[in-house]
């Protein structure tokens, strides 16, 4: 099964290379990548489905929140959160299975989106798993064509946020910012 | 219009301009580069940098051009890791940057802060494959601790002030600020920096007082305690609270590669480093303590060998302040994320409250029968200098230049065998003398650091050990030397092979010598010669302690070519992927037994 990493970074040019960077320089394949803003405009939350052994994943994890630009990366494989996906699908059957296909898509909580002679454009949202299964049935009454979004998700649990205050500099930082000297 | 700019000399009350005035974007980075303290840098100036190069040109601030730019990178770590300033470095676009990422890796590696400063192409320009163009930013992600483009005027200055505080702060690291050509030349108006707001920049320095004295009363109850310190002692500059601490607790201390200097080497507890080519002792103690007390330091292999075997029956304090580090290679019973020199402040108060407790009794001689074995241990494998009557042992060389230095000279090397009996035998008193790369293990490293050093300590005695491999990759650097009239005594071990390389082929690919033998090495009294200074080529025991101290008498560079004895290896070594109890310690010897208690 795969784990899925929430990301609360700063919406900055090269923040999601940052990111994905850690996964690929370890040779792991992002099965999905969603990212938007949130609420605060400077500020992106992004959702990453990968495939990353137990030992590894607090690792890739620890090195996410070292970097600048995220404010906190967090774990939510093994924690309450709903995850949820869209998917569109296109498909082209018979006249004959219009009605069947209808029914399907209502089961799976489909909304038809458009409709042709040929056949049907459908969007559903759910579990990844659920969609999995809505795309076989769908394939199983004619010719399909399918985008997913990947995995979107938000944790149940109350996360503190921790941010770093802004540093006055008094107009220099003067080299050594942090560490005033303490009596040695 | 201030005059300042045109001051002669930079001082600390360098008047620095207020408030808002007209300035180029050149001019703006400079003025931020005073505020910051910068009074010298290493670069190569280029098509995009004109600008910049212009107002450096009547400015105080000491510009020393290199011959490379990757030699630029690593002067700017040789400069930080000798003094614990931010070193800077500048390269134009293009090869220039692409140049610097090797210095930038290296400083990433082993936690040196620098900032590095590369021109771009005009922000019309980018991604157009203009002249000299190349990715900087994309290139460099992984090279640094962070990186930026200056896409606007308005945020250069913020962006520079960011740059210094990030590479100083926290873990420190490299920095990048990759600035176009028009941003360069943009005007604008100065406002001083007064914040600096970096939410998802946090660093945690202070230690869980909890696990503080978790920690403490370890300590106190521990038969066999052991001290593990690495680099980030020196980077949080804790060396004197190393000392109270290890004097306080009486405590045995192994200092790893990066960390020598923390704890002077002529302390009676300092037994030596740890690792693949670490002493019996130090090894050896590892294997058998019961508590390991991890200071700024992060489990390397090379450290650890075998991780399973690697301190098996210790419980171990790691202190660090990268909480990705803790729990990254070994998972310990006391984590605590901190600057160690807070923590250890914190950390021998606690111990000071408590002055009955830490020894007595049953404790207390175990204690004692702790540091009786560990004498043992040391008297019987100590680090052997070997002699010849014929040849020069890398040996002699470096207990001759340990001779020379008395504890006190800054020792630069490169990577390879000489960076390791160097690490054996040349003894460090002080903080800040020994700058090796010792993460990446860069060739090429010695020379240009060494003139970093120089123009950080210039009292100081600089030592540029080098074996013939990494010389000759930073050979051009000579004509910096020369240029500068720096003192750096040049000392080349000369083994005629990729040493290091070489000793693996020997010992684990059947002698099979591929591609190491260094021939044709130039004559070092017409290369020293060739750039107007002195040098000279020995290869016999009696001709070396003289010729060191020619070397060291002579006002100016000194390039001394020392042939050592070719196919020496360095001993002990524990090969890879082997626990550390399971040493080589010598050519006739075969496996060391494991002393197990």
């Amino acid at each position: 099964m795969l784990q899925v990493i929430s990301v609360l970074l700063e919406n900055k040019p090269g923040a999601l290379m940052r990111v994905t960077g850690l996964l690929t320089q370890r040779g792991y394949n992002i099965e999905s990548l969603t990212v938007a803003r949130t609420l605060d405009p400077e500020l992106s939350r992004m959702t990453i489905a990968v495939d990353v052994d137990d030992n590894t994943r607090p690792q890739v994890i620890k090195q996410m929140n070292k970097l600048i630009n995220v404010l906190q990366a967090t774990d939510l494989t093994d924690v309450p959160a709903v995850i949820r996906e869209l998917v569109l699908v296109r498909i082209r059957m018979p006249q004959e299975t219009r009605t069947a296909v209808l029914k399907e898509a209502e089961i799976f909580g489909g909304r038809v989106v458009d409709s042709s002679t040929e056949g049907f454009a459908i969007e559903v949202t759910g579990a990844p798993e659920k969609l999995n299964e809505f795309i076989d049935v769908m394939g199983s009454y004619g010719e399909i064509e399918v985008t997913r979004s990947g995995s979107l998700a938000i944790g149940l649990e109350n996360k503190k946020l921790r941010l770093q205050p802004p540093i006055a500099t008094l107009g220099a930082v003067n080299n050594r910012p942090v560490r005033e000297k303490t009596n040695a | 219009m201030s005059t300042s700019m045109n001051d002669p000399k930079l001082t600390n009350d360098h008047k620095l301009t207020s408030g808002a005035k007209l300035m180029s974007g050149a001019k703006m980075l400079l003025e931020c580069l005073v505020r910051e303290g910068v009074d010298c840098m290493f670069g190569y100036p280029g098509g995009v940098t004109l600008p910049f190069y212009d107002v450096l040109y009547d400015h105080p601030i000491r510009h020393v051009l290199v011959r490379h730019e990757e030699n630029a990178a690593f002067a700017a770590g040789g400069y930080a890791r000798a003094t614990g300033k931010v070193g800077v470095c500048c390269a134009t676009s293009g090869p220039g940057a692409t140049n610097l990422t090797t210095g930038l890796v290296d400083a990433m590696m082993d936690s040196i802060p620098i900032v590095a400063l590369t021109g771009q192409v005009s922000t019309k320009l980018i991604g157009s494959d203009a002249f000299q163009e190349a990715d900087t930013f994309g290139i460099t992600r992984s090279c640094t601790k962070h990186n930026y483009m200056v896409k606007r005027f308005e945020d250069l200055a913020q962006i520079v002030h960011e740059a210094f505080y990030l590479a100083n702060s926290g873990r420190p690291g490299p920095v990048l600020v990759d600035i176009p050509k028009d941003v360069f030349q943009a005007q604008g108006h100065y406002q001083p920096v007064t914040s600096i707001h970096l939410p998802g920049y946090k660093v945690f320095t202070e230690g869980h007082t909890g696990q503080i004295r978790r920690a403490a009363q370890l300590i106190q109850e521990s038969e066999r305690p052991l001290v593990y310190a690495g680099g980030g002692v020196l980077a949080s500059d804790a060396t004197a609270e190393l000392r109270e601490f290890v004097e306080k607790t009486d405590i045995p201390a192994v200092i790893t590669l990066m960390g020598l200097g923390a704890l002077s080497s002529n302390h009676p507890n300092f037994i030596s480093m740890p690792g693949m080519h670490g002493s019996y002792a130090a090894n050896i103690a590892l294997t058998n303590c019961d508590l390991l007390i991890a200071l700024g330091t992060r489990f390397d292999d090379r450290v650890t060998g075998r991780l399973a075997a690697f301190a098996p029956h210790a419980k171990v304090i790691h202190v660090d302040i990268d909480p990705a580090e803790i729990g990254k290679n070994r998972t310990p019973e006391v984590p605590i994320v901190g600057d160690v020199k807070r923590v250890l402040v914190k950390l021998n108060q606690l111990l000071a409250e408590k002055p009955e407790a830490p020894v007595e009794g049953r404790l207390h001689n175990a204690r004692h029968e702790w540091w009786r074995q560990i004498r043992e241990w040391k008297e019987q494998h100590p680090l052997r200098t070997s002699s010849s009557e014929t040849e020069i042992k890398p040996q002699h060389l470096m207990a001759e230049i340990d001779r020379l230095s008395g504890g006190h000279a800054i020792v630069t090397s490169d990577v390879g065998q000489h960076q390791m009996w160097a690490a054996q035998f040349i003894r460090f008193n002080e903080p800040r003398l020994w700058l090796n790369s010792g993460g990446l293990g860069s060739m090429g490293f010695g020379l240009p650091a060494a003139i970093g050093a120089q123009f950080a300590r210039p009292d100081k005695l600089v030592f540029s050990l080098v074996g013939d491999g990494g010389f000759q990759m930073s050979i051009p650097e000579l004509a910096t030397i020369a240029s500068h009239g720096l003192p750096i005594k040049i000392v080349i071990m000369n083994n005629g092979y990729l040493g290091m390389v070489r000793q693996w082929q020997t010992l684990f690919y059947n002698d099979r010598l591929s591609s190491v033998e260094l021939d044709c090495f130039p004559d070092a009294a017409k290369l020293a010669g060739a750039y107007g200074f002195k040098g000279r080529t020995i290869d016999k025991p009696w001709e070396l302690g003289p010729a060191l101290e020619e070397a060291v008498n002579e006002p100016g560079p000194y390039l001394l070519n020392v042939k050592v004895t070719p196919l020496e290896n360095v001993y002990p070594m524990v090969p890879a992927g082997g626990a550390i109890s399971e040493m080589v310690l010598g050519p006739p010897q075969p496996v060391a037994e494991t002393a197990v208690r």
